[in-house]
């Protein structure tokens, strides 16, 4: 998910060509204050013109609690990007409100309900603690994310490269979308010159759970895909689990092994989750 | 007259001669030898201990029989570091000298000083592989008579071969010589590596002068340029801006547009049926073309793929490359940082060569005819895939020719990489302003939004399909990036010619009009 600034042009025109899965259009932290109009306003344009290719086009609004965010969300809304990314979420009274009104400009200008989705970032205590109810209430929230600069600025400490500050919240807001099945993307990595950190990073946000991870340089997509694109390897052993399981299960064989390890639904579906994204199906 | 490109060339030029329409790339070379005569290089005596050190620049050139309506030429391995162009053009205007033919291998930025010698008749003919900057704008709005000749880095050594561009003196700096002129650029303080380009000045031109700053006890090693080709000896303070020459080493570029395309084109490489192992390689020194390199060699190390060798420009990335052991060798025509002036001086399967054997076409065989793969820039690219690397889209000459239609011709895979458009010019056209390199040697285009094969290699697009690259018709790609630009209007030019392209058999594949000056 690579994060451009909405008052950018040059940026956003070129923003579907590095390969990132989602461009993430942003109104909020990269745009000054005395610029939001301008920006709101490129943005609202450059959507209607731009190709973003296969990019899924995101946009992150500002705060209700800002004089923006209501005018963002009256401008952007009527285009229903992929998703709408609303910062610092704290709690599901905060989402519901949200809704409301995108709703009601929804229904303003003649547009469903079900196409656009939201992204609660989570970039506080109080929405680290609130993130279940977050994710899970409701329908339109798809993807949950950390922001790591602004969660350690609301814990008054100091964002560290070992990220140990933000490691609780990591794992409650992945546990949470886990819980809710939905995406949950990883914070961005900030020095865009440490590849092997970055690369460090994505590993671990792999490892706990975290399904993608924002970038703010397009020279860090690389790295991101690169990490968590199944290797060769991982897909041919997947391939094999669900071709032995589907001929097992038709034998009526619950239960079977794989070079001598047990293989079971939990196994099975952790293939069949490589498998989808590898884009491979099994015949 | 018409070339088989459709280009309109005249049939004779004033002061130039009569023209050869270009017919296709390997047209003349078919034949199997040069049409044209080689004229007889020049011969002279020395006595026993009979010494060539000058006390300076000027005593030299006056021993050398300055005269009106000479040729000079220089070397171009000082980049823009260079200060003995304009410091001979200089010594040669004060003597009086007019109408002089300036043949340097490239000329850059650090050479703009030469300017009122171009207005005052002081220099009234150019022959060079590239033109930049002030001098680049004032040709193209006309300030010289005489067409300039812009010439490949092979295409001059044919040229010097045949005559057409006869040297009268050439001027060779380099950063150690002894005092009978055996010379070489890969040490000293002002060292540049290479010299590749200067051996054929040395071995054709009637005066030859070697300048250096670095005068060392005789033996000069290596004999890059040697002994018996060399007139006179002049030792100076500084033959040029050490900083400007050659420093450290070369960056891989940090811009994200020329990474993606470098990366996209990585990924054509390896999928093209070239990438195997003993592949030769050549990349260019900047850009998306040297980012090319970072790739090509993550995959050469993930695939466990070792080449042959590397040739032409060389960055400390290529030596890099070398010392890791994914290539035996480096042919290096031209060296682009300090790091492979070490290299070249200490690694012995690191080897210089002159620019005969890296890429005239008329010998039995330069090194460009065994090339596999080579990647390279582009200013403007055509629909029919004809490569600009000579005029900017204001008409201005500002750039270089280069080696580019020698390895385009010579290699299997000829990858073409540039964004598909800079500010907001397309850089993708119906038909470029000048060709350069004919689109028959170019194989495929990378750009950020997408590839484009030439037709004329039906095989090399199933390779990239099956691959499941984005590979796009060149001509839906300029429809895509017009619809993103606009389409620029046209330039306005006069009928006055102001540049002649040579191809590098000799023949003319363009010709540069003068800019109508707004």
């Amino acid at each position: 998910m690579l994060y451009i600034p909405g008052n950018n042009p040059a940026m956003i025109q070129q923003g579907g060509v590095y390969g990132a899965d989602s461009i993430l259009l942003d109104l909020e932290d990269a745009v000054a204050l005395n610029q939001k109009d301008a920006a709101r306003t490129l943005v609202r344009n450059m959507i209607k013109v731009v190709d973003f290719y296969d990019a899924e086009v995101c946009v992150r609004v500002n705060h209700l609690s800002t004089p923006f965010g209501l005018a963002d969300l009256e401008t952007i809304v009527p285009l229903q990007p992929s998703a709408i990314r609303y910062p610092k979420t704290e709690s599901a009274e905060e989402v519901a409100e949200l809704l409301k009104i995108i709703e009601r400009i929804e229904d303003r200008h003649g547009l469903p309900h079900n196409k656009m989705t939201l992204h609660a970032m989570i970039e506080t205590a109080m929405g680290v603690q609130n993130v279940f109810n977050i994710a899970s209430m409701f329908r339109r929230v798809d993807a949950i994310t950390i922001g790591g600069q602004d969660l350690t600025a609301d814990m008054n400490i100091v964002y560290t490269a070992d990220g140990v500050g933000i490691d609780f919240a990591r794992k409650r807001i992945v546990m949470a979308a886990k819980a809710s099945h939905i995406d949950v993307i990883d914070t961005v990595f900030p020095d865009v010159n440490d590849e092997e950190g970055l690369r460090r990073e994505t590993e671990y946000a792999k490892k706990i759970g975290f399904t993608g991870k924002a970038v703010i340089n397009p020279r860090q997509i690389d790295i991101i895909h690169d990490v968590f694109t199944p290797t060769e390897e991982e897909i041919r052993k997947a391939y094999h689990i669900v071709k032995e399981f589907r001929m097992n299960t038709a034998a009526g064989i619950g239960v079977f092994a794989i070079d001598g390890k047990m293989v079971d639904a939990p196994v099975v579906s952790r293939a069949e989750y490589i498998l989808k994204l590898a884009n491979v199906t099994v015949g | 007259m018409l070339n088989s490109l459709g280009r309109e060339i005249p049939e004779y030029i004033e002061g130039i001669g009569k023209l050869e329409p270009f017919q296709g790339a390997l047209a003349k070379l078919r034949k199997g030898w040069m049409s044209e005569p080689t004229i007889p290089a020049p011969n002279r005596a020395y006595l026993p201990h009979q010494s060539k050190l000058c006390k300076s620049l000027e005593e030299a050139i006056l021993r050398s029989n300055p005269h009106n309506g000479m040729t000079v030429s220089f070397h171009h391995h000082l980049r823009n570091g260079d200060i003995l162009l304009v410091q001979t053009l200089t010594i040669l205007h004060n003597m009086g000298i007019r109408e002089i033919t300036l043949a340097s291998s490239s000329l850059n930025e650090c050479h703009d000083p030469i300017l009122p010698y171009l207005k005052d008749r002081t220099v009234t003919r150019i022959f060079s592989s590239g033109i930049r900057n002030q001098l680049g704008r004032a040709i193209a709005l006309g300030i010289l008579d005489t067409p300039v000749v812009i010439h490949s880095h092979g295409g001059r050594v044919r040229g010097i071969h045949t005559g057409k561009i006869k040297i009268d003196l050439a001027i060779i700096p380099a950063s150690a010589a002894d005092c009978e002129g055996n010379a070489t650029g890969s040490h000293g303080k002002s060292a540049f590596g290479s010299i590749g380009y200067a051996v054929i000045d040395a071995r054709y031109a009637k005066e030859v002068i070697v300048v250096t700053d670095n005068l060392v006890d005789y033996p000069c090693i290596p004999l890059s340029i040697s002994q018996n080709f060399i007139d006179h000896v002049v030792v100076v303070d500084s033959i040029g801006d050490a900083s400007k020459i050659a420093t450290g080493t070369t960056r891989i570029t940090k811009s994200p547009m020329d990474l993606r395309i470098a990366k996209i084109a990585a990924d054509v490489i390896e999928h093209s049926g070239f990438f195997v192992p003993g592949f030769a390689f050549q990349v260019g020194a900047g850009g998306a073309s040297l980012a090319v390199a970072k790739f090509i060699r993550e995959k050469m190390k993930t695939k466990g793929i070792k080449g042959s060798f590397m040739l032409g420009g060389i960055t400390s990335y290529c030596v890099d490359m070398l010392n890791d052991g994914l290539f035996e060798t480096i042919f290096d025509v031209q060296s682009f940082d300090a790091v492979v002036s070490n290299s070249l001086l200490n690694n012995r399967r690191h080897i210089e060569i002159p620019a005969a054997l890296y890429a005239n076409p008329f010998n039995c065989g330069c090194i460009t005819n065994k090339i596999d793969v080579v990647v390279l820039g582009a200013l403007e690219i055509d629909v029919d895939f004809n490569v600009n690397v000579i005029t900017g889209s204001e008409g201005y000459i500002r750039g270089a020719s280069g080696g580019h239609s020698d390895t385009a011709s010579g290699a299997k895979l000829t990858v073409v990489v540039c964004p598909s458009f800079r500010g907001r010019i397309p850089i993708i056209k119906k038909r470029v302003h000048t060709i350069v390199t004919p689109g028959e040697t170019v194989h495929v285009l990378v750009t950020e939004r997408g590839i484009c094969v030439n037709p004329m290699f039906p095989e090399l697009e199933e390779n990239l399909k099956r691959a499941g690259l984005n590979v796009k018709d060149i001509h839906d790609l300029e429809i895509e990036v017009d619809k993103i630009t606009g389409i620029p209007g046209p330039l306005e030019y006069t009928d006055k010619i102001v540049g002649i392209v040579e191809y590098r058999d000799g023949t003319i594949i363009d010709v540069i009009h003068q800019i109508k000056e707004k």
